[in-house]
């Protein structure tokens, strides 16, 4: 097992090297001056955006900034933010847990209720009870999270008044925030459970099981279930990247500080040493979320080690 | 025997055409998939016959109207500026599924290619694009639209470049896995015993094999451009206003939530049924393609 962990750490380095070659290649080489772009909103002068060149080291050969770049990476030198004039590192590390506790929030609700939908629905196969199950996944998957977070304030804020609309601050202001985001992770969830579950049902070993009088529950919960979670390990790895993604959206809906807003902001901002911060350290997070769930996997399924 | 609360299917109590070998009957068999199909196919022709049928100018403001609810004369009501909802959700649209009718190719046809070159080549090819796509799949990819609008700008052909770019690695991933068993086939092997070129055989012979899964992927798709595509708008980041556009609607309408919730219901309604029609088609499609995967989530 270690010596799988060993492989797969290994084999992430080319990875992560290729995501900081990837966002340099699109902050340097598409079209216009990033020093230009940076300045536009405040109208900077000939001179400014000279002097902004300077200091990123713009004027240097591209190869050269390349170089350099990688280097400050290794030491995570992040560089420093055009708009909040701090290293990126420091203002994205106090976005950082607001993030976090959302996204690990709003992957319980999805994990929790993917699964407990999936089983449902594979356990009542052809039933009422699974024909809806199915159609509120494929609606949970179809509604973009902007809306349906925009109907749950109008709902939960506005009308019943139960729940606070925006902002941060405790238990209460991560509840509607969480359940939008949580929910539509959990249509894809539950589609994948359910179908994992009814293919492992049908296996030759449930039939056996079966044969020699086990209760269905058991057969359930002790045997199918075991089997059927192997494939829905590495969706939950998936979906956490689209929650990280949603984060974006949620963030700036409801307010909340996190790295998904500071996003938003260094775009508008044109705070380009921000942008690839974030970025960086999304595809950094998203990459080791994988690789743990990926090591989980093959803690699972025995043939992926020795594979 | 005690009552079973989890009635396990077992072969027996799964009716015969379930695990018999299904006909193709293609999506006339399936209710749901026509329903979305005639949706979709209703949507298109508003879409299309926007300038006809809307009953206003999307932009013509008229202060002295601001935020009528629905009724006959406003079948969606009117927003901030008085401008007429319905009218706003018909041109918008326009937008919204144009934006991700231009994205899907975008990512498509560059995924496909990669995937092929990745699958039939082999070897350092493999490897290459392999890594790319790896390195691609490393960001979430509104994140990595997002990063490309951060320096392409704002604006509906930079959203549609963005959400395609990203879409990508998809693409490629599911190509190359299927040029790969693709190719062991005995008559691409017969192909090259008598001499086909290289060219020939990727577009003769593997193209046509991996067409169906890349049609599928592409229909769905279309679902996730319309969702990545808005969400950007919703963002003030695509689409800018006063320009018609469902995301860029559903943020000009959500400061107004306690007083015209009908802003935000329009748009909103349009993307989910649209998204919604999409996703069941495509579902059809890839159950039509491929029964063995009818149960594939």
């Amino acid at each position: 097992m270690l010596r799988y962990i060993g492989r797969r750490l290994l084999g992430a380095i080319p990875v992560l090297w290729g995501v900081a070659t990837l966002v340099f290649v699109i902050m340097r080489l598409l079209p216009g001056d990033p020093a230009a772009l940076m300045l536009s909103e405040s109208g900077g002068s000939a001179q400014a955006i000279a002097e902004l060149r300077n200091e990123l080291g713009l004027d240097e050969s591209v190869l050269i900034q390349y170089g350099r770049y990688l280097a400050r990476l290794a030491q995570a030198d992040l560089g420093t933010s055009l708009f909040t004039q701090r290293p990126v590192i420091t203002t994205i590390a106090e976005q950082l847990p607001s993030t976090i506790e959302l996204a690990i929030a709003a992957m319980l609700v999805a994990v929790i209720l993917g699964n407990a939908l999936g089983i449902l629905a594979a356990a009542k196969q052809g039933t009422w009870l699974e024909g809806s199950i199915m159609t509120g996944a494929v609606v949970g998957i179809s509604i973009p999270i902007f809306w349906s977070a925009t109907l749950l304030i109008w709902l939960f804020a506005l009308v019943l008044g139960w729940l606070p609309a925006t902002g941060q601050g405790g238990f209460r202001y991560l509840i509607l925030p969480a359940l939008v985001l949580g929910f539509a992770s959990a249509g894809a969830i539950t589609r994948l459970v359910r179908a994992s579950l009814l293919e492992v049902l049908d296996q030759d070993f449930v039939r056996t099981a079966r044969a020699k009088g086990l209760a269905s529950r058991t057969i359930l919960f002790r045997h199918a279930l075991k089997r059927a979670f192997i494939p829905v390990t590495s969706m939950i790895g998936l979906q956490f990247g689209f929650l990280l993604g949603g984060t974006v959206v949620i963030e700036t809906i409801f307010s909340r500080p996190g790295i998904g807003r500071l996003m938003v902001n260094a775009i508008l901002w044109k705070d380009l040493p921000l942008v690839q911060g974030v970025v960086l350290l999304v595809a950094l997070v998203y990459t080791l979320v994988n690789l743990a769930t990926d090591v989980v996997y093959a803690y699972l399924d025995p043939r992926i080690r020795y594979g | 025997m005690a009552k079973r609360r989890f009635a396990i299917p077992t072969r027996k109590t799964v009716p015969r055409h379930e695990y018999a070998p299904r006909p193709r009957r293609g999506l006339r068999a399936n209710p749901a998939a026509l329903l979305a199909l005639g949706i979709l196919l209703l949507v298109a022709v508003a879409l299309v016959a926007a300038p006809l049928i809307a009953p206003y100018d999307p932009l013509a403001m008229a202060p002295a109207q601001q935020f009528l609810p629905p009724s006959w004369e406003h079948p969606a009501g009117t927003d901030l500026f008085g401008r007429d909802v319905a009218a706003r959700v018909l041109y918008g649209g326009r937008l919204s599924l144009g934006i991700a009718m231009l994205a899907v190719p975008l990512a498509a046809i560059p995924g496909t290619i990669l995937g092929l070159l990745a699958g039939y080549y082999g070897h350092r090819v493999d490897r290459v694009v392999s890594w790319l796509i790896d390195v691609m799949l490393a960001f979430p990819s509104i994140l990595l639209a997002l990063t490309l609008i951060a320096v392409l700008g704002t604006g509906a052909i930079n959203v549609a470049l963005a959400v395609g770019l990203a879409g990508i690695p998809q693409y490629a991933r599911l190509v190359r896995g299927q040029a790969l068993t693709v190719r062991r086939q005995p008559y691409v092997r017969a192909a090259w015993t008598v001499g086909c070129t290289h060219r020939r055989i990727i577009l003769r012979h593997i193209l046509p094999n991996v067409i169906g899964p890349i049609i599928v992927l592409a229909t769905l798709d279309v679902g996730w451009a319309i969702l990545n595509a808005s969400a950007l708008s919703f963002l003030g980041l695509g689409v800018q206003p006063p320009t018609p556009e469902w995301g860029t609607m559903l943020n000009e309408g959500r400061g107004f939530l306690r007083d015209a919730p009908w802003v935000t219901a329009a748009p909103g309604l349009a993307i989910a049924l649209t998204v919604l029609s999409v996703n069941l088609l495509g579902d059809a499609l890839r159950d039509s393609l491929d029964p063995r995967l009818r149960n594939r989530g």
